[in-house]
């Protein structure tokens, strides 16, 4: 070794700081002490702020009751770059013990069979909801337990706004059209749409499931099975159609291109929109910024022609599920988390964390007595036989990613209906080879 | 990288020998010196990028493969937002790198000139390439917020009414390629700045003492000279702007609908949406098709520079 | 620096422009930068309204308490990983291109040609991502820091070996030929004589370099996955969740994330048209 100093210095550097990192910063966190001899388990969930509040809050009641076993969570970003982290993570075996995701198609597409640990032999499967369970089974095994209550995709409405103009809910889609034509003379957008977050603009599509459902009850079936399209079926383009129909009459509100969530709920609550077609679970979030809209904000299902048929599409709760990976005590300890969590005690938890989204899925659970009109609203629906079904993506297993930007496109007036869901069957299509269904 | 980087002092100790046997075959560059760069290179990019060349014919779910033959590249052919995507990727890299060459060799001009706050305004210009990406992108989504964003807000008080920088389709690609250009322009300055600074100035004082203007100096002297830094420019910023993606995606997420789509974001969401062969299928068009681009153009460009 | 001054000296139009650069400097630059600060510092509501409007109260105390233990003190987890991160990386980039760059422009061989193009497509090839994580899955080297230097390393040698490729080209082979026959090896060469002549490039490999992989997002996002991996760039995905973003605490969040570029920045100012000048407008 004869180099200077300065040369070696640098390649020592270099060296030393790869080994250095084989002991990288790891955790300065103080949720991750561990007393002796107990169990630590991570929990994995989307970053929204809602989401945390209410997983802290499971945490933190488990907990208590459970001193041997403690949890870190840990978080990651939602929309479709959370999926594909999930998949990842579970395809790379580094999945944390517990992890929530969501259910239905999405469910589908992380190989289930493959990847989690079924939960069939556990004894609260018999108080799941049976609309829960069916979009978390894959091969007869239940996979999955509920996180937060049912959704319903619908149109939130300010109830002063509505009241002034002396305007009732509406049941068809004309009876609609004609109260947006009175609260836009009223000088108030009618339509609030905020294509900031592009998810946002799916909801007349998705939400309109119901009627589409309640026109061709064989919808479903046939288009996993490729039979049935979004363009060539009359029932499910009028999702499209609607898009586009707000666009035209100029109902949107002036900024909806560029709005978010959070604009589109504060336009709501402090009435300065009226009608915003969106799922329910917001509603804990709009009333945590804004508590008056608990009263002031009602909803109704997204109208259909027919106003017999007209019902609300629901959407399952996210599930918490068990990565194949986990073993041993941190499996018993996830085991027993999840039933916690499938308890009322568990509901009782959610509940104090924030408003809940709707019903429970899991049986014995009550909702308090001062939830959100909103989500009071949801009741009847559900009460009422053959008022309300499940969204399609939880009863096919064929959904296209790309909807969120296509019906952008048909609000923004871009693309024209029939041509934006010519665009979704073919996008559905990528996905329906992808998972190999029969008959694509 | 420790046992790789022993070999070449075993050679040390051998080369003197050789060299005193007078031996004129004899090259101090040991080949031993490609080692570490080659390992790292080969196992971290040569095999996954050939691995892809695989992939890219199969359906893949990480969970497993289905070889399909070319079924991923007719449906990335098909793919309605690659049309859009193909000519989104050549405008933001053509309009990225035109403003670049432009406005760099402009800025540098006048940076290298006797101006006042030469040094501040060397800094300015030059800080946002240090800056992060994603941050900028941040920031100018917010700043370009139609209502209630401080651009519109500025254009409103001289009567003008602003666009959705990214929300209305006709300028949204526009604007992230601005930002682009605002934030890599610093560096395209600095390359010339080094290429003028770098010009003999006995041609420019000759050119005085002709009794050229400062605009023939500047056409007749700075110009021609300052060619190796307009390739340089060129090259790195054009394939800058047909890769570029992260800009894009924190900006517009290839939107609204699909109108800023650039092949990179249209990879990326098939990526997302879980279609791995597939969006493989379209990292390998994205290759070819900067190959083909970058490639002659920089044997173009650099054998002209030979002529002269 | 003052070679080439093609602006003419008579002073009226001297400062004329100079007022008018300094002026459009300040509304297309400064006014961004200085809009992140404002808003880093001011309430949330206030926050919200994105606007440029003095603040209400200064919160830069609150607010960067708030984002420095957010998520149990993420952004620190964060800052530790991405200085190692970006210190072991350029440093091996540095010495492994120097070293393939050094022989390449020295040692005309027939493998010139092809290495050459195996260089350049590292420049214009965009990495595989899928590929590279089953790569590093089958090393045993995903989701760890070394695994993502590694990746750094590979991703970034292309463009510093053109560099030290077209900077080395400068030194006269009389040098070498003199260590030669002062008994100096290869190994011995390099870096007696050679290496320490590259300062000047090695500065700009170094500035260039330690911003791209401090300030990248994508690489850590799919190699390094897990909050306790987090580099600084994903804590940005903190404070812009979906359902309810926080400007004030994303924007300080930017602002602290762009101190160490900055400290970087005023180190090398002067040095980085320096190498410049000598290395890159060759490549």
């Amino acid at each position: 070794m004869r180099f200077r100093p300065g040369a070696s210095g640098l390649a020592l550097l270099a060296v030393s700081s790869l080994v250095l990192t084989a002991c990288s910063a790891g955790s300065l966190g103080s949720s991750s002490d561990s007393s002796g001899g107990s169990v630590q388990i991570t929990y994995l969930i989307g970053n929204q702020d809602q989401d945390l509040k209410n997983a802290q809050q499971l945490v933190k009641d488990f907990t208590a009751k459970n001193a041997g076993i403690s949890i870190k969570i840990e978080t990651r970003p939602a929309g479709t770059e959370g999926d594909n982290i999930v998949k990842t993570r579970l395809s790379t075996g580094d999945m944390p013990e517990v992890f929530n995701y969501n259910t239905g198609s999405l469910f589908q597409a992380i190989a289930p069979q493959k990847n989690l640990v079924s939960l069939s032999d556990q004894p609260y499967v018999g108080n799941l909801d049976d609309n829960f369970k069916n979009t978390v089974t894959a091969d007869n095994q239940v996979y999955g337990v509920p996180v937060g209550g049912f959704m319903g995709g619908a149109v939130l409405y300010n109830i002063p706004i509505y009241k002034r103009l002396g305007l009732t809910p509406p049941k068809t889609w004309a009876e609609f059209m004609a109260n947006s034509a009175k609260i836009k003379a009223a000088g108030i957008p009618p339509v609030i749409q905020t294509y900031g977050e592009t998810w946002t603009a799916q909801l007349f599509v998705l939400g309109d499931f119901h009627n589409v459902a309640a026109t061709e009850p064989d919808f479903a079936d046939k288009y996993t099975k490729n039979q049935a399209k979004y363009a060539t079926s009359p029932a499910a383009l009028k999702g499209f159609e609607h898009t586009e129909a707000v666009h035209d009459a100029g109902y949107e509100n002036k900024d909806f291109a560029s709005a978010k969530l959070p604009d589109g709920l504060k336009m709501l609550a402090t009435g300065k929109g009226a009608q915003y077609p969106i799922l329910s679970g917001v509603v804990a979030n709009m009333i945590a910024t804004y508590p008056d809209a608990g009263k002031n904000v009602g909803l109704f299902a997204l109208p259909g022609d027919d106003a017999s048929k007209n019902g609300l599409t629901v959407w399952t709760p996210g599930a918490n599920y068990i990565p194949k990976t986990a073993t041993g005590a941190k499996l018993d300890a996830a085991k027993k988390f999840l039933a916690f969590i499938a308890s009322p005690d568990g509901c009782k938890s959610q509940t104090t964390a924030g408003a809940p989204t709707g019903p429970y899925a899991v049986k014995g659970c009550a909702l308090p007595a001062d939830v959100p009109q909103a989500i009071k609203d949801m009741q009847p629906y559900l009460d009422k036989p053959g008022a309300s079904s499940l969204a399609l993506e939880f009863v096919s297993p064929v959904k296209g990613p790309s909807l969120s930007q296509i019906t952008v496109e048909v609000g923004s007036g871009i693309r024209k209906a029939k041509d934006g869901a010519v665009r979704y069957d073919e996008d559905v299509k990528k996905q329906a080879q992808q998972l190999g269904l029969a008959g694509w | 990288m420790t046992t790789t980087s022993v070999k070449p002092q075993e050679r040390s100790k051998a080369a003197p020998a050789a060299s005193a046997a007078g031996s004129k075959v004899y090259r101090p560059y040991s080949n031993w010196f490609f080692l570490p760069s080659a390992i790292i290179y080969s196992v971290l990019f040569l095999v996954p990028t050939f691995a892809s060349l695989y992939f890219s014919l199969t359906r893949w779910s990480l969970f497993d493969s289905k070889f399909v033959g070319l079924d991923n590249f007719k449906l990335f052919f098909q793919e309605p937002a690659l049309v859009k995507g193909f000519t989104n990727t050549l405008i933001y890299a053509v309009v990225t790198s035109g403003s670049k060459v432009v406005l760099g060799l402009l800025l540098a001009v006048l940076l290298t000139s006797q101006i006042v706050a030469r040094g501040y305004l060397r800094s300015v210009v030059f800080f946002p390439v240090l800056v992060s990406t994603i941050g900028v992108g941040l920031t100018f989504t917010v700043l370009m917020n139609p209502e209630r964003g401080l651009i519109n807000g500025a254009l409103s008080v001289v009567g003008i009414s602003g666009p959705g920088w990214l929300t209305d389709p006709k300028w949204a690609l526009l604007s992230v390629a601005a930002v682009d250009v605002w934030k890599g322009v610093g560096l395209a300055t600095l390359i010339y700045i080094a290429g003028i600074v770098s010009i003999p100035r006995e041609y420019i004082e000759a050119a005085r003492v002709d009794g050229a203007s400062s605009w023939e100096t500047f056409r007749r002297v700075v110009l021609p000279l300052s060619r190796p830094a307009t390739v340089t420019v060129i090259i790195l910023s054009l394939i800058g702007g047909l890769r570029s993606f992260d800009l894009i995606w924190a900006m517009t997420q290839g939107g609204p609908g699909f109108t800023s789509d650039v092949i990179a974001s249209v990879i990326y969401k098939q990526y997302q949406a879980g279609f791995y062969g597939l969006s493989t299928a379209g990292n390998v068009v994205l290759f070819i098709t900067v190959t083909a681009i970058v490639l002659p153009l920089s044997w173009f460009l650099n054998r002209k520079e030979v002529d002269m | 620096m003052s070679t080439a001054e093609l602006v003419n000296h008579r002073p009226a139009r001297k400062w004329a422009l100079s007022a008018v650069a300094i002026l459009v400097s300040i509304v297309v630059f400064v006014i961004p930068f200085a809009f992140i600060v404002l808003t880093a510092v001011k309430d949330r509501q206030q926050s919200a309204d994105l606007n440029f409007a003095w603040p209400h109260q200064f919160r830069i105390v609150q607010n960067f308490v708030e984002v420095v233990k957010a998520r149990d003190y993420m952004l620190v987890i964060a800052f530790i990983n991405s200085t190692v991160l970006t210190v072991a990386s350029v440093a091996g980039m540095v010495i492994l291109a120097a070293m393939a760059g050094f022989v390449l422009q020295r040692r005309k061989s027939r493998w010139n040609g092809l290495i050459n193009f195996l260089v350049l497509s590292g420049l214009i090839i965009p990495p595989a991502v899928v590929p590279t994580i089953w790569v590093l899955q089958k090393l045993g080297l995903f989701k760890t820091l070394p695994g993502l230097i590694l990746i750094e390393i590979a991703f970034g040698l292309s463009f510093c070996v053109l560099l030290f490729r077209a900077f080395v080209a400068t030194i006269p082979r009389e040098l070498d030929e003199a260590a030669v026959i002062d008994g100096a090896g290869p190994f011995g060469l390099f870096f007696r004589v050679i290496f320490p002549l590259l300062r000047s490039v090695i500065v700009t490999v170094v500035v260039v370099q330690s911003v791209a992989v401090f300030n990248d997002f994508t690489n850590p996002l799919y190699f390094l996955p897990g909050d306790q991996n987090a580099t600084v760039q994903l804590t940005l995905y903190n404070f812009n969740s979906q359902f309810s973003t926080q400007y004030n605490l994303l924007f300080m969040n930017i602002l602290l994330i762009t101190i160490p570029p900055l400290i970087m920045f005023l180190f090398f100012n002067r040095q980085i048209v320096a190498g410049m000048t000598s290395g890159a407008i060759k490549g």
